[in-house]
Formats: structure tokens, C-alpha cells, sequence
């Protein structure tokens, strides 16, 4: 397997540069070793968070700006980190390209309705749980769909690849299953009838639901079939940055930033806070 | 190259590439009908017909295909309610092949049109002074000599059209694009392998198909 | 329109009124179809002021002010063309230095040149971009940002599509000039600089825009790697104001003004050419149709999608 054996030595010779980088940064006594590269760029006002750009309510470009409880949690690590979260990047990154994104450092910190499993945790690295989501349906008000189990022979649209998506073909596979590369493609086609379910995060879906241009039209099956834990990616080899964004989230639940960056998003649909548990953000490798 | 030690994977592979060639087979002879039409329609000597054919081969050569075969599942099915199909994988197979032959009937039609230019003005001249009609005259003299020189482009229109088909992956046909990125995904550290694997696959697909068709340009060629 | 008149002769007063009759029959066949689809998207409520609206003034959704042009169409057209523009220029670079290798004496030269071509003109350009983004960390070691993913895929699929259509070109000058090129003395390198290059690059004029063409559409791919241009940050616009139909029409109809206004420039310039006699017919329909050939590789393919 020579291309694996070039492969190899070209990540060594990246780890190793960059670990030289690192090396010479922690020479300079703003950024003593040990510490997080994040914490440097962070009072620099150079960090570059990936974030959804079509997700209502989570991560949404509205205009030039980004809204959404994501980027509420953004601002509240930029802060923790000593940084000003006026001064953070957004990217828009999209389900398939969010590991590349952190690993070759498009991006410095993902939150973007990013699902933590053992498959993602071999290339990334996870702060979190910040929420809890699980994967529900979005059917139009007056459909009869009570749960999955009722997909049969039904149309439910999700997003190419993505978990949600390979869920359905498993588990449910007598659903007709309609993929895009995007969830704003299959609320557009839910909201023509092209379809007969959306399906992925609740939380997601509740967004969608929120927006003023579909009030009244569509609704939430409310039986989640899955547990999907909201993590905060950054690179595999930034342990310290993990624990510290870990940190800033235990002070956010004491210091209510965490409920007022829901309030001020999610909530507006009604929904109260979730209680965020902190005794459950253990994914920081040890 | 591990990955495609993966039944399941390799599954993925063929299926994909399969898809590939199902959706050029059929957008293929549509588009050839279709193009052939439109260029009688452009050479025509009636101005309406004239003026449908090069509208259409505006509307489609200078629009990107991605909005083409997107506006093929959101305008014609969604908000117009053509159906070609009650299960939602076939539905979107033929309107991947409607939206692929539209757009690559314009080139087609653009390439037949080029090639009637190519057909000497006295050759026409000679037919009509012999009393033939527009059509008899087309049929029988322009076309056969215009469909040589045609031969070549036809060739390469038919590889473009191969490689278009990937971009049906957009209203979610499983082809081999959407394929190689779902392999990509789980498997980042071999992406080097499943690129070499799916792109010489289609060197090897497209290659000898522009040959056979050069070499079959050359034999027909109208040597003048 | 050449052709046409020499398919037919000029029509008599019966040709004419037939002509005319037909006229009159197609035009309402066509004005009936365009009726059709009309009423077509009208029955799903397409045509409703809500949804047009967003392209005619600022519109306020979920207490948020936003307007399609300056939030989102004219920022994506800017980065459309500086990606079409970039690719462009490299892809002519690309192109020049590949036909004349392919059309080296030198087998060493020759070979792993045509190599080069028949693989970057067989290969999608959407599997590039997506390799290229996704893949270039374990290449070259460094990330690729999305721009240059989208500007090398496209170069490299362009740039083979030209560097045959040079090809093309080159060969296709008569024979009687090169020959009295050499009988004069010249070298092979003086042949292919000041006689044989000069007259098939002033026929390619043509080629180069179709193919300008060609990178502007496919621009429209880069939205796999979320390249910002006009695809993707449309369909940012439509996700807000819900209107996907009315967005598509009006982003076809901005290709369309953008690629027809390029199309138009280069038959003004074709025609200047023309004027001046500098062109050689034989020169331009080999390039020609070699160009017909390497058409539409992503279509933008998908575009993008």
C-alpha cells in the first residue's frame, strides 16, 4: 500500500511541522505550553468557527450575518476563551465536509448540529454534549404519520449520507427515501407536497417549523427514535482545548448565558431551555 | 485500497457506475432526437421554428445543468406535477434523463447545425436546380453529408453527456460522484485510492469511446 | 443562418403564404405551450407576489431585513466570476502549453502530454472539485480552500478541452505554410512561433468564449465545496424567503443575460476578425469542432447542485 505509506508520511510531516509551530508558539509567554491553541487566536480575534448556514434556529445566513443557538454557543467558547465574540469568523459547512474542515484547519471550531459518534471521535475531537437531540419526523398538520413505523410506502426526505438518512434506509426500509444535499431542499419539498416527512434532529425541524413562513403548516411527530448528543469539534489532537470549551460550558449553565442564547433563538418558538447536564460532558479524551 | 474489500462498498462502486450509464444511455438517444429536431426546426423557413429552436438553444446551453436537473425535480414535478413514476427513485431517474436531454439536445442540435454549414452552398444548389424540396433536399443531400462531418462532435457531445450524468446526484440519484463522496466520508485517509479508482474508471469508460469515434470521424470524412 | 437560406430558395407568392400559414399555425402552438406551462406553475400558486416580491425589494422575514440581490445574488455573481475569471486565464495558460507538447517531435514530450489531456478531459469536473477539497490534505499535506478547488478542477478540465482545440487549430493551417516556412530556412521552433501559432490563435476567438462559457456554468459545482457563488448563496435566498421556483427562474435568467452578453462580444469580435481577413476558415471549424466537443463537463453542473 504505497499510496497509504506516502499518505503517512505526509501526516507525520504535517504533525511534525505543526507541532514545530506549536513548539516556537509556546516560546512566546502569551501562549504558555499546555495551553490551547485556541486560546492565542481566540484573543487574537482569529477564530473561524464552522457553522450551518441553512438550519433555521440553529444556524441560519440571514442576509450577511449568521443566527441561530449554534452560533449563540460559538460566541459564548469565543468569549470563555478570553476572545470578543464579535471578531468570530462563520464558514458554512456543510454535513459531509465538516471532519475535512477541522482537520486541515479551515476551520477552528465546529458547531454545527454535530453529532458525536465513535466513527467521528477516530478524526475529531468533541467538547459537549451542549444539547441532546434525537430524530424525529416533520409532517405537514394534517398528515396521519405518527412515528416511523408508518413510513411504508411513504416519501421522507433527508440529507445524502448523512445519519439520519442511512437511519431510515436500515432501519425503515420500505420508507421511499428522497435525498439533497441540503435540508432546505426537503422543506421546500415538503412544503409542496412533493414529500410526505422530513426527517433528522427534532430540534432541527422545530426550527423549521418556527419560521414565520411556515407557521401553521407543518408539525412535529414528537416520538425521537434515536439519541443524538450535540458536540463541539476541534482537532483530535487539542485535548487542552476540549477540557477548557467543556469549562466555559459548565459556566454557561451557572452564569445563564447558556438558557438567554436559547431564549433568544430555539425559544422563541415556545420551547422552554433544556436543562443541559454537566455531568455528561466526558467526551475529552483523557 | 482496503475499501474496496468492502462488499458493500464495492457494491456501491458498480451500482453507481451503472447508474452512469442507464442515465446516458437513455438521455443519449432522447437527446440525439430531440437535437436532430431542433436543428431541422433551426434551418427551417419558417421564422416561428426558427425562432423555437434558437430560444431553446439559448435557454439551455447558457444555463448551468445543476439548475437544470434541480429545476427538472422542483418546477416540473413539484410545483407542475409531472410524474413519471410512483416510486421516488425512478421518478427522479427520469427526470435526471429529462433534464440531461434537454440541455445536451441544444449541443446536439448546435453540432448538427455546424455541420449542415460544413456541406459546400453548391451541393444545395445543384439539388434545387434539380426541382427538390426543402425537405427531399435536407433528407437526401444535406444531411447525409452533414451527419459525416457531425460524426466527431457527436463523439465528444456523448462523453460530456457521461460526465454530466454525475450531476444528477443533486436530486438525489445514487450515482457515482454521490457514491465516491459517501466513500470518502468514511474513509478520508484512502481518498487518494477511491479517486484513482472512480476517476480512472471513467478514463477507461470514455477514452476509447472518443477513439472509436475519431476513427470513425476519419473513415467518414467527406473528402473534398 | 447561412445555411438556411441555401436549403431553400427565396420563397414565391405561394412559398410565402405557406410560410406565413405555418407561421401563424406554430406561433399559436407556442404561444398555447407557453400558456400551458403558465398555468402550469400557476396552479401551485408560483406566480403570487409573495414569492416575486424578494426580487423587487428589501422583505422582512422572522423580523430579520433581507434582500435577495445585495444579500445574496450579487455577492454570489461576484464570486461566480472571480472563480470563471481565474480559471479562464489559467486554463488558456494550461491549454497553449499543452497543444504544442502534444504536438512535439519529441516522443518523451509527446506522450506523457496527450496523457495528461485524455485524463483531465475524461475525468468529471464535479470528482475533481470534490477531490481536490476533500483530498488535497492528504496530497499536498495543506488544505486547498474551496476557491481554488473549484479554479483548479476547472483549469485543468478547460485547459485539455482548449489544448485540443489548439491542437486542432495548428493542424489545421495549410500544409503550403509551414512548407514554404521551412523552404525560407526557418526553424521548427521559428514554423510553430511566427507561422503556424499567430494564424490559429486569431481563428480561436470563438472557442475561447464558448469555453468561457463553459467555466462560467460550471462555476456553479463549486457549491458541493461550499464555494459561496450564485447556486449556493441562492439557494441561501430561496431558504429564506421559500420561493425555490421563482429563485431558479431568476438565477437561469442572470446565467443566461451573463453568458449571452459573452457570446455576443465574441461575435462582435469574430466579426471585426473577419473584417480584416485574418482568420482561416480551415483553422476555425477544426478548433470548432473540437470545442463542440468538450462541452458542458459539469454543466455547472451541477452545476452544481
Amino acid at each position: 500500500m504505497r499510496i497509504k505509506r506516502l499518505a503517512a508520511i505526509a501526516a507525520v510531516a504535517v504533525l511534525a511541522f505543526g507541532a514545530a509551530a506549536c513548539g516556537s508558539d509556546s516560546d512566546t509567554p502569551s501562549t504558555p505550553s499546555g495551553e490551547s491553541p485556541l486560546v492565542a487566536k481566540a484573543k487574537a480575534g482569529q477564530l473561524k468557527f464552522g457553522v450551518k448556514a441553512d438550519q433555521p434556529g440553529l444556524g441560519l445566513q440571514a442576509g450577511s450575518a449568521y443566527e441561530g443557538f449554534d452560533i449563540e454557543i460559538a460566541k459564548i467558547i469565543a468569549k470563555g476563551l478570553g476572545g470578543d465574540a464579535a471578531k468570530n469568523t462563520y464558514v458554512t459547512t456543510v454535513s459531509a465536509n465538516r471532519e475535512p474542515f477541522i482537520q486541515t484547519g479551515q476551520v477552528d471550531i465546529v458547531v454545527a448540529t454535530y453529532t458525536i459518534n465513535d466513527d467521528r471521535k477516530k478524526k475529531v475531537n468533541f467538547a459537549g454534549p451542549y444539547f441532546t437531540a434525537g430524530q424525529d419526523l416533520l409532517v405537514p398538520t394534517a398528515s396521519t404519520i405518527t412515528g416511523p413505523e408508518g413510513l411504508d410506502g411513504k416519501k421522507v426526505c433527508s440529507v445524502t449520507g448523512s445519519t439520519p438518512a442511512k437511519r431510515i434506509k436500515e432501519k425503515y426500509p420500505k420508507a421511499q427515501l428522497q435525498e439533497f444535499d441540503a435540508y432546505s431542499k426537503c422543506i421546500e419539498a415538503l412544503n409542496t407536497g412533493t414529500v410526505d416527512a422530513v426527517t433528522t434532529d427534532d430540534i432541527i425541524l422545530a426550527g423549521y417549523a418556527a419560521q414565520s413562513q411556515y407557521a401553521g403548516k407543518f408539525k412535529l411527530v414528537g416520538k425521537p427514535f434515536s439519541s443524538e448528543p450535540y458536540g463541539i469539534g476541534l482537532k483530535l489532537e487539542d485535548k487542552a482545548g476540549c477540557t477548557k470549551i467543556n469549562e466555559i460550558l459548565k459556566a454557561s449553565v451557572t452564569d445563564g448565558s447558556y438558557k438567554a442564547a436559547w431564549d433568544a433563538t430555539l425559544g422563541k418558538s415556545g420551547t422552554p431551555a433544556p436543562t443541559l447536564d454537566v455531568s455528561k460532558l466526558t467526551n475529552c479524551p483523557a | 485500497m482496503d475499501v474496496f474489500l468492502d462488499p458493500a462498498n464495492r457494491q456501491a462502486y458498480l451500482d453507481g457506475f451503472l447508474t452512469i450509464l442507464k442515465l446516458t444511455g437513455a438521455s443519449a438517444l432522447l437527446a440525439l432526437a430531440l437535437g436532430m429536431l431542433l436543428a431541422a426546426c433551426r434551418v427551417s423557413p419558417v421564422p416561428v421554428l426558427r425562432a423555437l429552436g434558437a430560444g431553446w438553444v439559448h435557454l439551455f446551453r447558457n444555463t448551468p445543468l445543476t439548475l437544470v436537473i434541480l429545476f427538472c425535480f422542483f418546477g416540473l414535478y413539484s410545483a407542475v406535477g409531472v410524474e413519471f413514476s410512483e416510486d421516488i427513485h425512478v421518478n427522479n431517474y427520469w427526470l435526471a434523463v429529462t433534464g440531461l436531454s434537454a440541455y445536451t439536445a441544444a449541443f446536439v442540435c448546435e453540432a448538427i447545425r455546424s455541420g449542415i454549414n460544413t456541406v459546400p452552398v453548391g451541393q444545395a444548389e445543384a439539388a434545387r436546380a434539380l426541382g427538390l424540396s426543402f425537405s427531399q433536399n435536407l433528407r437526401l443531400i444535406i444531411l447525409p453529408q452533414a451527419m459525416r462531418s457531425v460524426v466527431a462532435p457527436l463523439g465528444s457531445i456523448l462523453i460530456a453527456l457521461t460526465k454530466n450524468a454525475t450531476i444528477a446526484g443533486v436530486i438525489g440519484v445514487a450515482e457515482a460522484s454521490s457514491a465516491m463522496k459517501a466513500l470518502i466520508e468514511s474513509n478520508g485517509d484512502q481518498t487518494i485510492a477511491i479517486f484513482a479508482v472512480f476517476a480512472l474508471t471513467f478514463v477507461a469508460l470514455l477514452v476509447p469511446v472518443g477513439y472509436a469515434f475519431s476513427a470513425l470521424a476519419n473513415r467518414l470524412v467527406v473528402r473534398r | 443562418m447561412m445555411s438556411a437560406s441555401v436549403l431553400y430558395d427565396h420563397p414565391g407568392p405561394r412559398a410565402r403564404m405557406r410560410n406565413r400559414v405555418l407561421s401563424v399555425v406554430f406561433g399559436l402552438l407556442v404561444v398555447a405551450g407557453l400558456y400551458g406551462i403558465y398555468r402550469a406553475f400557476d396552479s401551485t400558486q408560483q406566480w403570487t407576489w409573495e414569492k416575486w416580491q424578494p426580487f423587487f425589494e428589501t422583505v422582512t422575514v422572522n423580523g430579520q431585513t433581507a434582500n435577495f440581490w445585495t444579500d445574496y445574488a450579487l455577492p454570489g455573481l461576484l464570486a461566480t466570476l472571480e472563480a470563471a475569471a481565474t480559471a479562464m486565464l489559467l486554463a488558456l495558460a494550461f491549454g497553449l502549453v499543452f497543444s504544442v507538447a502534444r504536438l512535439s517531435e519529441h516522443r518523451w514530450i509527446r506522450v506523457p502530454a496527450g496523457v495528461v489531456v485524455e485524463f483531465f478531459r475524461a475525468v468529471p469536473v464535479l470528482l475533481m472539485i470534490f477531490f481536490l477539497s476533500f483530498g488535497g490534505f492528504w496530497v499536498f499535506g495543506t488544505l486547498i480552500p474551496p476557491f481554488w478547488s473549484v479554479v483548479i478542477g476547472l483549469t485543468l478540465y478547460n485547459g485539455s478541452v482548449l489544448a485540443e482545440a489548439f491542437r486542432a487549430g495548428i493542424r489545421a493551417v495549410p500544409r503550403g505554410q509551414s512548407e514554404a516556412a521551412y523552404s525560407l530556412g526557418l526553424t521548427k521552433g521559428q514554423v510553430m512561433r511566427m507561422i503556424l501559432i499567430p494564424q490559429a490563435a486569431r481563428s480561436m476567438l470563438p472557442v475561447i468564449v464558448s469555453q468561457l462559457v463553459v467555466v462560467l456554468k460550471d462555476t456553479a459545482l463549486g457549491y458541493i465545496v461550499s464555494y459561496p457563488e450564485l447556486m449556493l448563496e441562492g439557494s441561501k435566498g430561496y431558504a429564506v424567503f421559500t420561493n425555490a421556483v421563482p429563485t431558479f427562474m431568476v438565477l437561469a435568467l442572470i446565467y443566461i443575460v451573463i453568458n449571452g452578453l459573452l457570446t455576443l462580444v465574441a461575435h462582435l469580435l469574430e466579426r471585426r476578425a473577419n473584417r480584416l481577413g485574418v482568420t482561416n476558415p480551415a483553422t476555425k471549424a477544426a478548433a470548432a469542432a473540437t470545442a463542440a466537443t468538450g462541452l458542458g463537463g459539469g454543466g455547472g453542473g451541477a452545476g452544481g447542485a
